[in-house]
Formats: C-alpha cells, structure tokens, sequence
C-alpha cells in the first residue's frame, strides 16, 4: 500500500513539472529556467503548506514523498545552472542556484505559515 | 551509424504528447519509488544530518549529466522517449527540492541552524559538482568536444 502511494504520487508530480516547465518555457524568451524554477516553488510552498497540516501517513507518502517529491526535482535544477555558467551567464548562474535554494525556502515559510493560520 | 547532423539540428516533430507523459509518468513514479527505498533501508531522525536525501540529490545530478551529454551532444540519434523517461521521469523523480529545503527549514526549528547551513551548502555544492564531473567524465568516454 505505502509503495503504491508514492508511486502514484510520482506519476502525477512528474507530469505536472513537464507540463508546468513546457507551459512556462512557452511564456518567456530569456534564458532563465523559469520552468524549472516555478515547479520546484510550487512544490516547496505544497510540501511546508503538508508538514504544518497534521496529514495521516498514507496521505503524506501520496502527497509529500509522491507528489511534491516529483513534482520539484534537483538534478534538471542543477543541470540547468550548469548550463548557464557554461554559456558564460555568470550572473543567471548565481541568481538560479543560490535564488532557487532561498525563494524555495521562503515559499515553504509561506507554505507552513499558511497551513497553520488556515488549519491552526 | 552515420548520422547527418542537419537532420538532427532542423526542426522536427517531436515525438506526441501523450507517449511522453506517459513515459516522464512512469519515470517519475519509479524514480519516486526508489527515492522511498532509500529513505526506508537508510533513515535519518528528524534531528539527524539529512544525509540520504543528499546521497540522492548528488547521485541524480552526477547521472542527469551522464544521460545529458549522451543524449544531446554527441550528434547520434537517441530513442525519442529516452530523456523524457530517464531524465524528466526517473532522475526527476528521484532527486527532490521539496525535501531538501523543508528539511532545512526542520533543522532551522529544531535550533540545528548550523547543520541545516552545512546540509544546505553541501547539496548545492555536491549536486554541481555532480554534474560538473559526470558530464566532463562522459565527454570525454565519448570523445565528444567540450
């Protein structure tokens, strides 16, 4: 049961970062991986929002391992900042990787402060 | 195979949309899976260095280089499905942001500011040099141009 809940929560996170990443990309001609960036916000404001809602642990697997877990992702975060100090973008390198760890965290403050004003 | 780099360069259709859903869904689904296996046969205490989730933040970043370089620079053709399944799904999947940085804002609660500081730093640090080396080491395995 435990397995199949994060499995399932996988299969929905993934796609919605593919189809968050595709729809963003679409929206924007610089060369900042605002795709990348919005799903990995999403999903840090989601998971803080989960941890501070008291969820059973079958609803937790699902939802935080699963969903948020897919639906953020760190390796295409750490390939794409790559990318960008390779074509010499210095500055979009630090602001991507050090602005993605700091807005990530303010999103899951916001998303933990929320739940508790919400459920509290 | 002889290949003709125009042909791969021009555009093209890629392959439909729902096939890669499908794949990037059952890629992530695995890829979460196996994130839940490690976190099971290697717990850490909500006090404790998170140090599974970094061990597989850096090992999905050092393969995320390997499959990127495989993939979109060496001019051969690759099964259209390969990255949205491996890349987008498994190794998507399986790293996490979320966790790392609900982890830290646990570690900042629980008055460990230092260890969450260190954890923080150490990620970011080992999952760029992840990528960094696996991509360099699987250019030069595939004599491919920097």
């Amino acid at each position: 049961m435990n397995w199949l809940l994060v499995l399932a929560g996988g299969m929905l996170g993934a796609p919605l970062r593919y189809l968050t990443d595709r729809a963003v990309q679409s929206r924007h001609t610089t060369g900042f991986p605002w795709g990348t960036f919005t799903a990995n916000m999403t999903g840090s404001l989601l998971l803080g929002f989960l941890t501070g809602a008291a969820l059973s642990s079958h609803a937790m697997l699902f939802l935080a391992t699963g969903l948020c877990g897919a639906l953020t992702t760190y390796s295409t975060f750490s390939y794409e900042t790559l990318t960008l100090s390779r074509t010499g973008a210095g500055v979009h390198t630090i602001a991507n990787a050090l602005g993605s760890v700091l807005a990530g965290l303010g999103a899951a403050y916001v998303g933990l402060a929320l739940a508790q004003s919400l459920l509290g | 195979m002889l290949h003709d780099r125009e042909a791969d360069t021009a555009p093209r259709p890629g392959p439909r949309q729902a096939p890669v859903l499908a794949a990037v869904a059952l890629g992530g689904g695995l890829g979460a899976t196996a994130r839940y296996a490690a976190s099971l046969a290697w717990p850490t205490g909500p006090d404790a260095f998170p140090w599974t989730t970094l061990t597989v933040n850096v090992i999905g970043c050092a393969l995320i280089g390997v499959l990127m370089v495989a993939v979109t620079e060496t001019g051969r053709a690759t099964p259209p499905l390969l990255r949205p399944f491996l890349g987008t799904g498994v190794l998507g999947g399986f790293t996490t942001f979320s966790t790392y940085v609900v982890d830290i804002q646990r570690l900042i609660e629980r008055a460990h500011a230092g260890t969450a500081l260190t954890y923080l730093a150490l990620t970011l640090a080992g999952a760029l040099t992840g990528v960094w080396l696996a991509s360099a080491g699987t250019r030069k395995a595939l004599g491919v141009a920097a």
